[in-house]
């Protein structure tokens, strides 16, 4: 029974560890042969992740597991790919391949060693999909993260320097509520792999169920920390405005990571059929996307500049993501999934139209590149006019067109992918003939209203910034800039006109969510005999 | 045993919480210390206490468990050592950076004229 597709499970973790440390060995000046490496590297991690969702289905939504080592399931660390988990990956390579692109105009030459620190970024988040081992998944966020903190600080300068020490301070500090976590639930049930917990956490005497409860929770505040609910959420837009865009685009990733996680435990660990702590926290985290929601719409109407802007709608997409999980109802998960999707490609895609729209403005330099030492980025800084990649015409009618698309996407008017998500998370409440909850009416409203606040926000940023005549010299884009946001933005267009079969793939995930055996019993009692 | 345990966790916590919570860079670092070897601690605990027993068990042999320490919070607390250390170093250089950019060991990288009671050292 070995054959080599149930590999498929451990390669979006080895492939780009072993590029990126491979790339180690090349200095900064054979800077082509990394782009190389690391563009082919995502275009495989996109192959493999398309291959996994193929392997997913045809298995009818069992998950894949893979036992490193070969350890029996409870002792060893397993990795399990369902359909979620092959979506999430497909949707982390695609935006990673885009990010590349981008950063080959000019970013990557801004610091030291951003294609190796950028695959083990990706390296850390697949891994955090892929995991189903509690403490596994703690040492992956930490690869993401020491990847994020020194992509954060990429570049340099000033405003980095300032929002990269909050975000390293808040997520170590995180980092410990997460130990402190997955300790109280190894200390009630005596097990860390997410499936065996899942089958004991029924058991738990009542006894031990408020420290059970009180793990889970720091648990889960460490990771809505990484998703930004409010009020744990005031150092993201800060962070991820500060960021160089492409590491901002991915970085709209690393916050699907957190809310993947809670989506993950809470149905596997806080289900139906978990006796006593089932559904704890549903409420805390539908009152608390709501709060994240009006919160973020708050912000997104008080941002004077896109970045922040983007950084807050982020805050909004988050909010109504955990709001989605804390209904607890399977459509309205469905939706949700869509919704996943389509606001993460159109906010990386935002981020990375940010910095040529906004390219030429005063406030923009605070954000240049900035050298901490003298002789750091001599030869980057130098070479900032011979650039590969042509200068297209007509950039501010691109520019223009793809923030009015970008916008109604964010906004979610008919007729694009924005539009369908919220329309179906919406649906899917109103949907089943059960009694609607005053609370589930607000989170309709908070939604709703939100996209008022988006489409507001967005037209008035829209006039001054690109509509409005400015005698500012026309910004240069490049076809390496704008491919990939039109590469992200035709991903959402292909949403809309394949609504069909992808929603109903989303269905499926999160059908496959509700009955938890499909994965637990995948990842206990593999049959014909564990992966190697 | 557990008494002691208990108390210099407390004592660790709450010293760790009191510093991250300080103006100045470095009361921050000594503060995510001071947090990171209390949950050190806290994770060995959960193994639930026990002194005086090997934790590996002898190959080929039935042995009763309840003699042995419990092996997985100490190879836990060996990889939460290894992590918190790689990121405190990692935070270490970024205060210098700030420090350099900024002239200042203040977190927001910029002092604040009203609070001069938080002076210097924050005593």
């Amino acid at each position: 029974m070995i054959d080599w597709t149930q590999h498929l499970v451990i390669t979006p973790i080895l492939l780009p560890l072993l590029v990126s440390a491979a790339m180690l060995m090349f200095d900064e000046r054979r800077r082509a042969l990394r782009r190389v490496f690391s563009l082919f590297t995502a275009l495989a991690l996109i192959a493999n992740a398309i291959a996994l969702i193929h392997l997913t289905g045809s298995k009818g939504g069992l998950a894949l597991t893979y036992s490193a080592g070969n350890w029996p399931v409870p002792f060893g660390i397993v990795l399990a790919a369902d359909r979620l988990t092959a979506l999430l990956l497909l949707l982390t390579s695609i935006l990673g391949f885009a990010a590349l692109i981008y950063s080959v105009a000019r970013w990557d030459k801004a610091g030291q060693r951003f294609h190796a620190l950028f695959l083990l970024m990706l390296m850390g988040v697949n891994g955090a999909f892929l995991t189903g081992d509690l403490f596994n998944l703690f040492v992956f966020f930490e690869v993401m993260l020491a990847a994020s903190y020194g992509l954060a600080l990429h570049g340099a300068g000033r405003a980095r320097t300032r929002a990269g020490l909050h975000y390293i301070a808040i997520n170590v500090a995180t980092s410990l509520l997460f130990l402190i976590g997955v300790s109280l639930l190894y200390g009630v049930t005596g097990t860390l792999n997410m499936a065996d917990l899942a089958v004991r956490i029924p058991a738990v005497p009542a006894s031990d169920i408020m420290l059970l409860k009180a793990g889970a929770a720091l648990l889960g505040v460490a990771f809505l920390v990484k998703a930004g609910m409010w009020p744990l959420n005031f150092w993201l837009p800060a962070t991820y405005a500060a960021a160089a865009p492409p590491v901002a685009a991915m970085f709209a990733i690393l916050s699907k990571v957190g809310i993947y996680v809670v989506l993950r435990l809470s149905s596997l660990m806080f289900g139906d059929d978990s006796g006593r702590a089932g559904h704890f926290a549903d409420d805390w985290l539908l009152i608390g996307g709501i709060a994240t929601i009006i919160y973020g719409t708050l912000g997104v109407l008080s941002a004077r500049r896109l970045a922040p802007f983007a950084g807050y709608y982020l805050i909004i997409s988050s909010g109504t993501l955990l709001a989605a999980i804390g209904t607890a109802n399977t459509a309205v998960l469905a939706g949700a999934l869509f919704y996943l999707v389509s606001s993460t490609l159109a906010i990386a895609a935002f981020y990375l139209l940010v910095e040529p729209i906004e390219r030429g403005h005063e406030e923009e330099d605070e954000l240049v590149v900035e050298a901490v030492f003298e002789d750091e980025l001599a030869e980057a800084l130098d070479e900032e006019e011979n650039e590969i990649g042509v200068v297209i015409p007509a950039t501010i009618a691109i520019l223009g067109g793809g923030f009015a698309f970008c916008a109604l996407l964010l906004a979610g008017l008919p007729p694009l992918s924005g539009f369908i998500a919220k329309f179906s998370i919406i649906d899917g409440m109103l949907r089943g003939g059960q009694a609607i909850l005053p609370m589930h009416w607000v989170y309709i409203a908070a939604i709703i209203v939100s996209g008022l606040g988006v489409l507001m926000a967005a037209t008035r940023a829209g006039i001054e910034l690109i509509w409005e005549p400015s005698d500012r010299a026309m910004p240069n884009l490049r076809v390496v800039e704008a491919a990939p946001i039109a590469l992200l933005l035709a991903i959402c267009l292909g949403l809309v006109i394949m609504a069909g079969p992808v929603m109903r793939f989303m269905e499926q995930s999160a059908a496959a969510l509700e009955q938890r055996e499909l994965y637990t019993r995948a990842v206990l009692h593999p049959s014909g005999g564990a992966g190697r | 045993m557990e008494i002691v345990l208990a108390l210099a966790i407390g004592t660790l916590v709450a010293s760790g919480i009191w510093l991250l919570f300080r103006p100045r860079t470095f009361q921050v670092i000594i503060g995510l210390s001071l947090l990171s070897y209390a949950v050190n601690l806290f994770i060995l605990a959960t193994g639930r206490m026990k002194t005086d027993a090997p934790p590996i068990v002898p190959q080929g042999q039935a042995v009763n468990p309840a003699l042995y320490a419990n092996p997985l919070p100490q190879a836990l607390v060996l990889t939460a050592i290894v992590i918190s250390f790689a990121t405190t170093a990692l935070l270490l250089v970024v205060l210098l950076v700030s420090r350099g950019l900024t002239g200042t060991d203040h977190v927001d990288g910029e002092e604040d004229g009203d609070q001069s009671d938080n002076g210097k050292g924050g005593q």
